[in-house]
């Protein structure tokens, strides 16, 4: 997988990397690997989340450092770090807002992956490697929640742990050891806390073989054609770089925005309430980010079959590469794929909207309605749409529309095309 | 054809739910908060007038765990100096112990003892108040809010409405009445057109005089529960002004930075042929 034959020309560098050749890996990695020159903005989210799990577990090992993991302290403890910790407050709402962040970059860099076919032979594993860091990153999140300690902590703990009472048979067993008793308790707690430390070194692990993957295989990009010779491509440093670190800039503007303006904005006032069991809030609401999740698992009456549609609906986007049969990556030659995708895009983000309030009347007929819909999008449609829908022309190679057939440059600058 | 059919259907489901959900709001005014905004600031001499209100009146029932007598002194706060912060702790006594005897013994206060609870115990606040518990008001300020529709909830974010706590308490505060007729109540319990139910068991705490101004300000119920309402967002944020303070220059710097970020770029990518 190397791209370059690095030597470094400083003589304990060379001593090393005759023994070690991680010099000209980094540089074959991040230096000359080839990206092709196409790129978008919409590709510069995959920096930018590894960037944000950087400071969540820089914040992260900071804040545990004053955390109290026990059911009495818990909520104290993290009241301590916002009022006595130096410069606690700011790490705590880091790390909180982080979670978000987080989120939303990585919903992005989803539905980039959605409307360019990023999922497409032969990125399959490469893709599939990046849903299983999202359940990684869902589980992480989930339990980060809970250590708080608040009302939403509890009750989210105990919503969501009590789903597993619905495998049959197993179903009281299995909560019970989660529970590590007969409740969620502080034994709930301390795993949590264990689990929450644990997980995210497991994502960045696979974060590695994302990127190993990425790197074996190519970016694909917006065009959706493979790179076919060097004119395609240009070397991720300094191209890619110098982008990625401007669209990084741009989204720590947002992310500063949140934690210096409105930290409590996606934050519940419940939690700031001490966690009460013999108390159910009015409404257990989940963090936004897991709202449409939330939506789908309450449009469906049956316990167990909310239950099994709620992980159907994260597992059906590991198939994605055998479900869409179209040979057309991007959906920019693809005009009624695009169109499905946005309305999937609104699908979701209405069962965003419905996951947010309370589970009666009409919000439960939509909420049905649309996660019949969701399902439909990936089971009927996707399948489907290959057969019938008629692509438009592809470009012949990615550098044609920018350098013309000669491969002299078109107009001057002669950027990546960035209409999609 | 089809598409219009699609788009009555999805504004059909669309008005319904927006339906339902303008049902259930309570109405809660917006107040006018010193602290609110990009560069707020807590007004000081509202801050160490709602210290009054909330010693006066609120702690008689109302334990805050979380804030020592030390935090009035310290930056962003009500600004007491050291010494009256010291003052305002010796005026209490505290239960320490136990000595090198193995006995309790009582002591004045420190500037690094926490606000002296009420009741000795939860049971204890319980029997005194006919079961019910008065919540803690440390964090009260951040556990309160108002519900906003999704429009204005999206709104929020771009005017850092951060200020839904002091709101609700506020109107809390000077939202007591009578009940409307068909409405009845138990000797404990009080309407309040804002609490969620109506029917709470927290007594009118104020009433017009009841807590001495001494620079003027109206001795009022209103300005009473909106100086408490900031006192108790300061307990519950007291680095706001800092967080405001280093928010602004972050985002100086990121703005520049992105500035710099982007030219360097174009530059970078404009060689490109």
């Amino acid at each position: 997988m190397s791209h370059s034959n690095y030597q470094p020309k400083n003589s304990v560098l060379a001593w090393i990397e005759r023994r070690l050749p991680i010099f000209g890996f980094m540089h074959g990695s991040f230096v000359a690997y080839p990206v092709p020159r196409n790129l978008n903005y919409w590709w510069t989210f995959g920096g930018i989340l590894s960037f944000m799990l950087g400071v969540q577990i820089i914040t992260g090992v900071v804040l545990v450092m004053h955390y109290t993991p026990t059911s009495l302290e818990a909520f104290n403890s993290v009241e301590k770090i916002m009022r006595d910790v130096n410069y606690g407050w700011l790490l705590r709402y880091i790390h909180a807002n982080g979670a978000s962040m987080f989120f939303l970059a990585v919903y992005i860099h989803i539905f980039r992956g959605l409307y360019y076919g990023s999922y497409k032979e032969p990125r399959e594993v490469l893709w599939i490697l990046g849903v299983i860091i999202f359940i990684l990153m869902m589980a992480t999140a989930f339990m980060g929640y809970v250590l708080p300690w608040g009302q939403m902590s509890f009750w989210a703990a105990t919503v969501i742990t009590n789903l597993f009472s619905a495998i049959p048979v197993f179903g009281k067993s299995i909560t019970q050891f989660l529970w590590g008793g007969y409740s969620v308790d502080e034994p709930t707690l301390q795993r949590f806390f264990a689990l929450h430390y644990l997980l995210p070194f497991m994502i960045a692990g696979v974060v590695v073989l994302h990127i190993w993957a990425l790197h074996h295989v190519g970016q694909g990009n917006p065009a959706g054609i493979d790179v076919k010779s060097d004119r395609d491509t240009v070397p991720f440093t300094p191209y890619a770089t110098v982008k990625d670190n401007f669209a990084l800039i741009c989204f720590m503007i947002l992310f500063a925005w949140f934690v210096f303006y409105i930290p409590n904005y996606l934050g519940h006032p419940d939690n700031y309430i001490p966690a009460n069991p013999l108390q159910t809030p009015p409404h257990i609401v989940p963090e936004w980010y897991f709202l449409p999740f939330y939506a789908i698992l309450r449009a469906i009456p049956n316990k167990l079959l909310g239950v099994v549609a709620l992980f159907s609906s994260i597992i059906v986007l590991a198939f994605l590469p055998w479900l869409d049969t179209s040979k057309v990556r991007s959906a920019r030659f693809r005009p009624l794929y695009k169109q499905f995708f946005w309305v999937l895009v609104v699908t979701c983000v209405g069962l965003g909207y419905l996951g947010s309030q309370p589970a009666e009347g009409i919000y439960v007929i939509v909420a049905r309605i649309l996660t019949a819909y969701y399902f439909l999008h990936f089971l009927v449609i996707l399948p489907v749409l290959g057969y019938f829908e008629t692509p438009k022309p592809l470009p012949k190679s990615i550098s044609e529309p920018v350098l013309g057939k000669s491969g002299v440059a078109v107009g001057i600058g002669a950027r990546a095309p960035r209409k999609n | 054809m089809r598409k219009t059919a699609l788009l009555i259907a999805a504004a059909a489901l669309l008005g319904s739910v927006s339906a339902q959900a303008a049902e259930q709001a309570i109405h809660i005014d917006r107040q006018p908060w010193s602290f609110a905004g990009p560069f707020g600031t807590y007004d000081r001499a509202q801050l160490q007038r709602g210290y009054r209100v909330y010693k006066e009146v609120c702690s008689t029932c109302h334990s805050m765990k979380l804030v020592a007598f030390r935090n009035l002194a310290q930056p962003g706060g009500p600004g007491f100096t050291e010494a009256q912060a010291k003052t305002v702790a010796a005026e209490y006594k505290i239960n320490d112990g136990p000595n090198d005897k193995g006995e309790m013994f009582e002591r004045a206060g420190r500037v690094t003892d926490y606000f002296p609870s009420p009741d000795p115990n939860e049971q204890a606040a319980r029997a005194r108040f006919n079961g019910s518990l008065p919540p803690d008001l440390s964090v009260i300020a951040k556990a309160r809010g108002v519900e906003s529709g999704v429009l204005r909830g999206i709104l929020n974010m771009f005017t850092q409405y951060q200020e839904g706590g002091p709101d609700y308490i506020y109107a809390y505060l000077t939202g007591y009445g009578k009940p409307p007729a068909g409405e009845e109540l138990t000797p404990t319990q009080h309407w309040n057109s804002v609490f969620p139910g109506h029917k709470t068991q927290m007594p009118p705490p104020l009433t017009d005089g009841q807590v001495e101004y001494t620079d003027g300000t109206p001795a009022t119920v209103s300005q009473y529960a909106r100086d408490v309402s900031a006192f108790l967002m300061w307990a519950a944020e007291p680095h706001l002004e800092a967080r405001k303070r280093i928010g602004f220059q972050v985002m100086i710097f990121l703005i520049v930075l992105a500035g710099l970020a982007y030219y360097t770029k174009k530059k970078v990518w404009a060689d490109l042929h």
